[in-house]
C-alpha cells in the first residue's frame, strides 16, 4: 500500500472518515492544497471550505470549518471544528442558517460592531460551502 | 407506638420512593454509558490536538505570544466551575464548590481579586448567593454537551484575558477517575503553560518526526490554535463532569435504594409487632371477659 495515504477527519464528536486514499485536498488558510502518499511533513492551518478525497476513482466530498491538517508518515489528520460528507448535509438546515446570516449580517453592518460582522461572515461561509457541496452531490 | 394505619401508609410511602430511586439509578446508568462514550469519542481528538500544539510551542518563544504570557503582578484570578445542571446526585457538586472555596481562599491570601465562571446550573445558584463574583455564566448545557458551549466559555475567557480583567484562568472539574470515583481536579487554562504543552508531545510519539513544512509560518498556526486549544479543554471538562455526574448520581441512587430497603424492613418489623401486640390485646380482653361471666 505505498501508493495510498491514510485520511483520518476528527471531529470533537466524531470521527467522521478514516480510510485510505489516493488524494486529498483540503482547504488551506493560504489556499487550497492536494496531498497524495508519500508527501511531506505537512502543519497547515485550514479555513472554512470545501475538501474532497479520492479513493479508486471514487470522489467524496467534504464540508470543513475550522482546525487545521497534519501530514506525516503517510497518515492525513484533519482536525476540524465541524466536518460533514456531502450526504450527510442538511440542506433545510443550511439554507436557514443562510437566511440568517444574511439577516445578521446586514444587523451587523448597520451597527458597526465588528466581531459580530465577523462571526456574520464566517456563519455565511459556512452555510454557502454546505450548500454548495449538497447541491454538487444531487446534480 | 405509632398506629398499625400509620405503619403502613409509611411503608407504602418508603416502598414509592424506592422505586423512583431505582428508577434513577437506571437511567444514570444508562446516560453515563452515553457520557462515557462521548468521554471517548473526544479523546482522540484533544491527544491529537495537544501533541500538535507541543511539537509546534516546542519549537517557539513563548514570550511572543499573548495567550502565553505569564504576568508577573497577578491581580485577579478566574475560575472555571463546571458542575453538573441537576441535583440528587451525592455531594458530587458540594465537592466540586468546596475545592473552588479552597482555591478562592488559597487566592485571596496572596492578595489576588477573584472571580468565578460558571458552567452548570449547580455551581452558579452557590456563587450568585456567596461573595464571589461570577463574570460569566452558562447553565442548561450539561445535558447536551456541545463543541459551541464550550466555545462561548473560550471565546470569553480569552476576552478576558486579553483586555487585562482577569490574568490567570484555571478549571476546576468533576475528574472522572472511575465509575466508583471522582475528584474534583483544577487545571490552569490560561495563560497557556509551554511545559503543558511539551508533556503532550512526549505522549504521542511514533517514529522519527521530520521537520515540518509550515503553511502559514509556525507563529501563524500558534496563533490560531491556541483559541481553540482552550475551548478543547473546556470541553474536556465539560465531559468528564458530565461522565462523573452520572456515575455520581448512579453510585447516590443505589445507596438511596439501599436505604429504602432497610427502612422498610424495620417498619416491617415494626407493624407485625404493633399486629401481634393488637391481637395479643384483644385476646386478653376477650379471655378476661370470659372468665367475669363465670364467675
Amino acid at each position: 500500500m505505498a501508493n495510498k495515504l491514510i485520511l483520518e477527519v476528527v471531529t470533537p464528536s466524531r470521527q467522521v472518515v478514516s480510510d485510505e486514499v489516493d488524494l486529498a485536498t483540503a482547504p488551506g488558510t493560504d489556499g487550497v492544497f492536494g496531498v497524495m502518499a508519500n508527501h511531506a511533513p505537512l502543519l497547515a492551518t485550514l479555513q472554512i471550505g470545501e475538501m474532497h478525497y479520492e479513493k479508486d476513482g471514487e470522489v467524496v466530498r467534504l464540508a470543513v470549518s475550522g482546525g487545521f491538517c497534519e501530514v506525516s508518515n503517510n497518515r492525513m489528520t484533519v482536525l476540524a471544528e465541524a466536518a460533514e460528507k456531502s450526504e450527510e448535509i442538511d440542506i433545510d438546515r443550511a439554507l436557514k442558517a443562510k437566511e440568517r446570516a444574511e439577516r445578521r449580517l446586514q444587523e451587523a453592518e448597520t451597527r458597526r460592531e465588528e466581531i459580530d460582522l465577523a462571526r456574520a461572515k464566517a456563519a455565511m461561509t459556512r452555510a454557502l460551502v454546505r450548500l454548495k457541496i449538497a447541491q454538487q452531490k444531487q446534480s | 407506638m405509632a398506629s398499625l394505619k400509620d405503619i403502613q401508609l409509611k411503608i407504602v410511602g418508603v416502598k414509592k420512593t424506592e422505586q423512583i430511586t431505582k428508577a434513577m439509578n437506571m437511567v444514570a446508568a444508562a446516560k453515563l454509558r452515553g457520557a462515557q462514550s462521548r468521554m471517548e469519542e473526544f479523546r482522540p481528538y484533544a491527544e491529537k490536538f495537544g501533541s500538535v500544539m507541543g511539537e509546534l510551542a516546542g519549537g517557539t518563544n513563548s514570550a511572543s505570544f499573548p495567550l502565553m504570557e505569564i504576568r508577573e503582578n497577578i491581580k485577579k484570578v478566574a475560575l472555571v466551575v463546571v458542575t453538573s445542571d441537576r441535583g440528587l446526585c451525592g455531594a458530587f457538586n458540594a465537592n466540586i464548590i468546596n475545592a473552588s472555596e479552597k482555591f478562592f481562599a488559597s487566592q485571596r491570601e496572596r492578595g489576588r481579586e477573584t472571580a468565578a465562571i460558571c458552567i452548570g446550573r449547580k455551581g452558579n445558584s452557590y456563587f450568585e448567593k456567596s461573595s464571589t463574583e461570577v463574570i460569566y455564566k452558562m447553565v442548561d448545557c450539561m445535558a447536551n454537551i456541545q463543541m459551541f458551549n464550550a466555545k462561548q466559555v473560550g471565546q470569553k475567557l480569552i476576552q478576558l484575558f486579553l483586555d487585562g480583567t482577569i490574568d490567570e484562568a484555571h478549571v476546576i472539574y468533576g475528574r472522572f477517575i472511575n465509575v466508583a470515583v471522582q475528584k474534583p481536579a483544577i487545571k490552569r487554562l490560561l495563560p497557556i503553560s509551554q511545559e503543558g504543552l511539551e508533556e503532550g508531545a512526549e505522549a504521542e510519539k511514533e517514529g522519527p518526526t521530520a521537520a515540518y513544512i509550515y503553511e502559514p509560518e509556525p507563529e501563524a498556526i500558534l496563533n490560531q490554535l491556541m483559541p481553540m486549544f482552550i475551548n478543547v479543554q473546556i470541553m474536556h471538562a465539560m465531559l468528564e463532569t458530565g461522565a462523573s455526574e452520572q456515575a455520581a448520581r448512579m453510585t447516590a441512587m443505589d445507596n438511596a435504594t439501599r436505604a429504602c430497603k432497610d427502612m422498610i424492613e424495620n417498619l416491617t418489623l415494626a407493624y407485625n409487632k404493633a399486629r401481634q401486640g393488637a391481637i395479643t390485646t384483644e385476646l386478653m380482653d376477650i379471655v378476661g371477659g370470659a372468665e367475669a361471666l363465670k364467675g
